[in-house]
């Protein structure tokens, strides 16, 4: 019996991609992403969670606000057709796909504390730090620092505001694409989600693809989704007139 | 320690009482042991409010920390406010609200624009209110994280669904925080008229501050 593929447009054509490549475990990475191409996250061997956060490359003053995001979405989980908001009332990514379905916008990043708690005393890299380490080598401090995204972490909220995490829907192979909709500073740190319960350190590698991706068609989901994220991409696009 | 119980505190022994109308941005620093209370004087007000370490503020009030510590993503009797540093800030003695938000963050001019028309950006905005207050300490939006709103009632549902929906709080309401550290709070009350969190019209609050026991 022929095995089909559940992953939608997993392949990416050879020639449109501009940089590749794996991220160790513990280990951080940081890029700018000019605006229209995407980068993609691929969950290699089923992440415990990968942290996120981003600004706009042009002035870093910008930057990725989850409250906004959020707030403006009515959802506290990204997924497919969701789009990432500045503290500016624009748009820094579009999810284009999303074949993990489970991203965690409430949780914010592991620290030594955190580690310490989980793992005893050690020197295992932690995403606080990550991010400072990032931001130094960009002229950004920990005033710089903000909420960040959880990739590949499933979070439940119970009705009585109890925080959840939810194993086993770490899915090897699983992927998110990121379409970048201004030139973006994006900074990941590819630690364990603060809430995972595995007490053993052991973050899995990601694979990181920056891709020359498809300019948004009329009907771009995204763009499309509702009366906010049209209104969102007036703002961005705004900044671009000039070009 | 002295226990005393917040319901017993004595405004005419308050170091501090004052009513900050509907719009305004507020800031003081709690010293450590210090109580302040915010009154809801006409219900369900949104008082957004951030915490900073007073004599380093790089180290500010984490949502994310704050929910991680507790396990739960309300404030209420017994809840600590955590800083980026993992430090607790204030403990919360007393809530007779029963849950405040730490998800919705602030309303700003450029987030009205988008969630309530293009024509609604240059509306009043808690960001605003917090630019304007913060510039007197020399500091910026680079300052600004993700707040505390008191009174505000944002639940979330098992599928990730986020609403703001009616407040829970009523007139007379009120939260009773104690300063573990020396605190700078800053306070924008919000100006929003769009949403339920304010029942559409933004009313005062009252402050009051007592000396450590
Ligand atoms: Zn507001």
């Amino acid at each position: 019996m022929v095995q089909t593929s559940v992953l939608p447009s997993a392949a990416i054509e050879p020639s449109l991609i501009l940089l590749d490549e794996k991220l160790p475990g513990g280990a951080y990475w940081h890029n700018v992403i000019k605006r229209g191409n995407t980068l993609r996250v691929t969950d290699l061997e089923g992440s415990q969670g990968v942290s996120l956060i981003c600004y706009n490359a042009d002035n870093p003053i910008e930057r990725l606000n989850v409250a906004d995001t959020a707030k403006i979405q009515f959802n506290a989980f990204l997924k497919k057709g969701m789009v990432i908001y500045s503290d500016m009332g624009r748009i820094l990514f579009s999810i284009t796909e999303d074949t993990s379905g489970y991203h965690d916008l409430i949780c914010g990043c592991s620290n030594a504390a955190s580690n310490a708690a989980k793992y005893g005393e050690s020197d295992y890299n932690n995403s606080r730090n990550n991010f400072l380490k990032a931001l130094g080598k960009r002229g950004l401090t920990r005033k710089d620092l903000m909420p960040n995204i959880n990739l590949f972490s499933r979070v439940a909220v119970h009705p009585n505001g109890d925080l959840e995490y939810i194993t086993g829907c770490e899915k090897p192979g699983s992927f998110v694409d990121l379409r970048a909709e201004m030139n973006v500073l994006v900074v990941i740190s590819n630690c364990p989600h603060v809430l995972h319960p595995d007490t053993v350190y052991k973050p899995k590698p990601i694979q990181l693809t920056v891709w020359r991706s498809p300019a948004p068609a009329p009907d771009d989901l995204c763009r499309t989704a509702n009366e906010e994220a049209i209104r969102g991409f007036i703002n961005t696009d705004a900044l671009f007139a000039q070009m | 320690m002295v226990a005393t119980l917040p319901t017993e505190l004595d405004p005419s022994t308050a170091i501090y009482d004052e009513v900050l109308p509907a719009r305004q941005p507020w800031s003081r620093v709690i010293k450590k042991g210090q109580i302040l209370r915010i009154i809801d004087l006409q219900a369900n007000q949104a008082v957004d409010t951030l915490f900073y370490n007073a004599h380093d503020p790089s180290e500010r009030y984490s949502a994310p920390d704050t929910v991680v510590r507790q396990g739960n993503i309300f404030i209420t009797t017994g809840t600590q406010l955590i800083s980026n540093e993992g430090n607790v800030m204030m403990t919360v003695i007393y809530d007779d609200c029963g849950k405040h938000d730490t998800l919705g963050g602030a309303c700003s001019m450029e987030s009205n624009s988008v969630r309530y028309g293009l024509h609604k950006k240059h509306l009043h905005a808690c960001v605003e209110n917090y630019l304007l207050e913060l510039s007197k300490y020399e500091m910026n939006k680079r300052d600004l994280v993700s707040n505390v709103n008191f009174y505000m009632n944002v639940p979330v549902s098992e599928d990730g669904t986020l609403e703001i929906v009616d407040g829970i709080s009523e007139a007379g309401k009120r939260v009773d925080l104690r300063a573990e550290m020396d605190v700078m709070v800053l306070i924008s009350n919000c100006p929003q008229i769009n949403n339920p969190c304010n029942a559409y019209n933004p009313t005062p609050i009252r402050l009051i501050v007592w000396d450590a026991a």
